[in-house]
C-alpha cells in the first residue's frame, strides 16, 4: 500500500459550455481543465502552480467533489482499493469526505458569521455524526490549540468577525483537519494574508502535515510558497500541465518555456543579479474550442511549424524525474 | 481527549451554557440597537398596550364587570335602554347600536387580532424563507415553478382571492390566518428572500460545509435559513400590518364569520345606517378604527426599527 499514489488522477476533463439553451446543445465550451493525468503519494505535498484562470482551482474543486469533472476520474485510495470520485456509492461517499478535507483561500467568507467557532470547527464532526458533543468540544479544544489558538477556551464561543485573518486561516485548518483526513486541498491558504504572518501559517501546515501524515494539494500562484511547502510541483496553463516534477529541479532547471518565463518573472531580492528575462507575447485567454496546436502556441517564444500543425504535446519524462509538455524541449 | 474528560462529560451542557451565554448577549446588544430607536419603541409600545387590553379583558368580565351587561357579543344594560349611546361613566366608549359596551367589544376584538397577526405571520414567514431557499438553492425546475406561482399571485390582488375565498368557505379567524398567511407566503417577500438566499448560496462556506459533508437538507437549514433569518423577520413585521387589514376589510364587508372583531364593528355601524354620521356618532366609529390604524402601524414601526438594525447602513451615524 506503501507505494500505491493516495490520489490517481486520469484524464481529468471539465467543460463549461459557452451557450447553448434548453433547446439547443451547446456548440462551444471553454477547456477549464483538459485531460490532467498526476498522482499523489502518501504524505507527499504536490504544488499546483498557474496564473489566474489556467484552471487549477477547478481542478482542486473537482478533486474534493464540488465540482464533477466531465470526463476522466479521480480515484482515491482507501484501505487497500481506491475509490472511484465521481462515480461513488452511499458506503464510499462517507469514507471520502472522512478522508478529503479543503482549505479555502479568502478566511472572510469562507466561515459562516452566524457561527461560532466551536460550531465551524466543529461541523464536519457534527455532519458525520462522530462523537458526543462534550467529545467534539473536546476534540475542537484540542485541534485548536494544535493550530495555536491558545487557549482554546478563549476561541470556542466566538465568532469569526472578532477574530484576525491569521486567526481565522488557523481555524480554517483546523476545521479541515479535525477529521483527520489522508488528503487536503489547500486552495491558496496564504494569499489573503498578510506577509508577515504568511510563514507562520505555511510552517503550522508543514508541522500539521507530518503529525497526522496528510497528503496536500497545494494550489498556489506564488512560487516561493510552492517551493516552501512542496515535494513535487505542477504547471499548468490552460488546462493542461505543461511541466511537473521535483520541486527543487523544477524551480532551477525548468524546461518548458513557460515555466523558464514564469520564474523569469519572480523578483530577486538583489539588484545587482541580472537574470535573462523570458520575453512572452500577449495574455493569458481563455481555452474556447481550442485549436488542434500546443495550448502555449501563441505566445510561445521557441515555437515552430511542429508547433502549429500537432495536437498538444503529451506529458512526456525529459530526463531527472521531470515530465515536460513541449516538442522543443529535448530528451536528456 | 482524555484527561480532561471528567470534568466535561457531563452531556456537553458547558457547550449549551456557553450558547445560552452568546445568546443572550446577542440579544442584549440587539436590545439596545433597538432601544435607540424612538420609533421603534413608539410601536413597541401600542403593541404593548394592546396586548394589556387582551390579558386585562376576562380579568374585568370576571371581577369589576358583570358579564350580562358587558358581555361583548350578546350583552345589555337594562339602565341605558337607548342605543347607541355616547360615552359615560357606566360605558366609557359608549354602547353600540344592539347595546353591547363598545370598550368590552374591542377589548375582545384585540385578543382575535393578536391570534390572527401573530398566526398568518408565522406562516408566511415559514414559508417564504423555505419556499425562497428552495428556490434559491435548487433552481432550475423548481424555481421556476415556484417563482411562477409567485408572479401569478402578485399579479391577482390578494384581497380579490380572499373575498372569492371567504365567500366560497364560512372561515374562522384561524382559518382565516392560514389563508392569509398562505397567500402572503406567494408574495413579494419571497423574491427578496429568495434574492437574498441567492447571495448567500455562493458563498464559499456553502462550499466549506458540503465538503464537510453537509447535504441538501444540512445546507439549507443550516447556513442558509439562518442567514436569512434577520430579513425574515423584517418581512413577518410587515405582513402583519397586511393580515391585520386585510381581516377589517373582509369583516367590513361582512364576509367574515367570526363573533367580534374591529372589522365587525365598523361593519355593524354601516349596516344600521350610522357610518356616515360621524359627527353624532364618533363613538360608533373612531374606537374601532383607530385600534386597525394604531395595531397595523404599531407592527409597521416595529419591522422599522428592525430594518435599521439588520441593514446596518439605514443606521443614522
Amino acid at each position: 500500500m506503501s507505494n500505491q499514489p493516495l490520489i490517481k488522477v486520469e484524464g481529468l476533463r471539465k467543460l463549461y459550455p459557452i451557450d447553448g439553451g434548453v433547446f439547443r446543445k451547446p456548440s462551444s465550451f471553454n477547456h477549464a481543465v483538459d485531460g490532467l493525468n498526476f498522482e499523489i503519494g502518501h504524505g507527499e505535498s504536490l504544488g499546483l502552480v498557474g496564473e489566474s484562470g489556467c484552471g487549477k482551482s477547478t481542478t482542486g474543486k473537482m478533486l474534493v467533489k464540488l465540482f464533477e469533472p466531465s470526463d476522466g476520474s479521480v480515484k482515491l485510495q482507501v484501505g487497500d482499493s481506491y475509490i472511484n470520485v465521481s462515480n461513488i456509492d452511499r458506503n464510499s461517499r462517507k469514507d471520502f469526505r472522512r478522508n478529503v478535507q479543503m482549505i479555502f483561500q479568502d478566511p472572510y467568507e469562507s466561515m459562516n458569521p452566524r457561527m461560532t467557532i466551536f460550531d465551524i470547527v466543529g461541523e464536519p464532526l457534527a455532519v458525520q455524526d462522530i462523537g458526543t458533543i462534550s467529545e467534539r468540544e473536546e476534540r475542537v479544544a484540542e485541534f485548536l490549540e494544535m493550530v495555536g489558538l491558545t487557549p482554546a477556551s478563549s476561541f470556542m464561543f466566538r465568532y469569526p468577525h472578532e477574530l484576525s485573518g491569521g486567526q481565522r486561516q488557523r481555524v480554517a485548518i483546523a476545521r479541515a483537519l479535525v477529521i483527520e483526513p489522508a488528503f487536503v486541498v489547500a486552495d491558496e491558504p496564504t494569499s489573503m494574508l498578510d506577509v508577515s504572518i504568511r510563514t507562520g501559517v505555511m510552517k503550522l501546515m508543514q508541522d500539521l502535515a507530518e503529525r497526522l501524515n496528510v497528503t496536500y494539494l497545494y494550489i498556489t500562484h506564488d512560487l516561493a510558497v510552492a517551493r516552501y511547502m512542496c515535494d513535487r510541483i505542477a504547471v499548468m496553463y490552460l488546462g493542461k500541465i505543461v511541466e511537473i516534477g521535483p520541486t527543487e529541479e523544477l524551480l532551477s532547471n525548468p524546461r518548458h518555456p513557460y515555466t523558464k518565463a514564469l520564474l523569469s518573472a519572480v523578483p530577486i531580492p538583489d539588484p545587482r543579479i541580472k537574470r535573462d528575462a523570458v520575453q512572452i507575447e500577449g495574455g493569458i485567454s481563455k481555452a474556447i474550442d481550442p485549436q488542434p496546436q500546443c495550448r502555449f502556441y501563441a505566445r510561445c517564444p521557441i515555437r515552430d511549424e511542429h508547433c502549429k500543425t500537432h495536437d498538444h504535446p503529451p506529458l512526456e519524462v525529459k530526463g531527472n524525474g521531470m515530465q515536460v509538455a513541449c516538442y522543443k524541449v529535448p530528451v536528456e | 481527549m482524555t484527561n480532561s474528560s471528567s470534568n466535561r462529560s457531563n452531556g456537553g451542557s458547558s457547550v449549551w451554557q456557553a450558547r445560552w451565554a452568546l445568546f443572550r448577549k446577542s440579544a442584549a446588544a440587539n436590545w439596545a440597537l433597538f432601544a435607540e430607536n424612538p420609533v421603534g419603541l413608539i410601536g413597541l409600545g401600542i403593541i404593548l398596550f394592546f396586548l394589556l387590553l387582551v390579558i386585562l379583558h376576562p380579568i374585568l368580565l370576571n371581577t369589576v364587570w358583570d358579564p350580562n351587561v358587558y358581555n361583548p357579543i350578546n350583552g345589555f344594560d337594562p339602565q341605558s335602554p337607548v342605543n347607541p349611546a355616547p360615552p359615560s361613566a357606566r360605558h366609557l366608549l359608549g354602547t353600540a347600536p344592539q347595546g353591547q359596551d363598545i370598550l368590552s367589544q374591542l377589548m375582545f376584538s384585540a385578543r382575535n387580532e393578536f391570534i390572527l397577526a401573530v398566526l398568518a405571520a408565522t406562516v408566511t414567514v415559514t414559508m417564504t424563507t423555505t419556499l425562497g431557499a428552495i428556490a434559491a438553492y435548487y433552481g432550475g425546475v423548481i424555481d421556476n415553478v415556484i417563482m411562477r406561482i409567485v408572479d401569478l399571485v402578485i399579479m391577482v390582488p390578494a384581497l380579490s382571492i380572499l373575498i372569492v375565498v371567504s365567500g366560497l368557505f364560512e372561515l374562522s379567524i384561524v382559518q382565516l390566518a392560514l389563508v392569509i398567511g398562505l397567500i402572503s407566503a406567494f408574495g413579494a417577500s419571497t423574491v427578496v428572500i429568495k434574492s437574498q438566499a441567492l447571495s448567500i448560496k455562493v458563498k464559499p462556506y456553502i462550499e466549506a460545509a458540503r465538503v464537510a459533508g453537509g447535504g441538501d437538507f444540512h445546507i439549507i437549514f443550516r447556513h442558509l435559513l439562518p442567514n436569512l433569518m434577520p430579513i425574515a423577520l423584517l418581512y413577518m413585521m410587515f405582513s402583519v400590518t397586511g393580515a391585520i387589514f386585510s381581516e377589517a376589510v373582509l369583516a367590513f364587508l361582512g364576509l367574515l364569520e367570526v363573533d367580534m372583531s374591529w372589522g365587525i364593528m365598523l361593519n355593524t355601524t354601516r349596516n344600521l345606517g350610522f357610518i356616515l354620521d360621524f359627527s353624532n356618532r364618533w363613538y360608533l366609529i373612531f374606537p374601532a378604527g383607530l385600534s386597525i390604524t394604531l395595531l397595523s402601524s404599531a407592527f409597521y414601526l416595529v419591522g422599522r426599527a428592525l430594518d435599521e438594525i439588520v441593514n446596518p447602513r439605514l443606521r443614522q451615524r
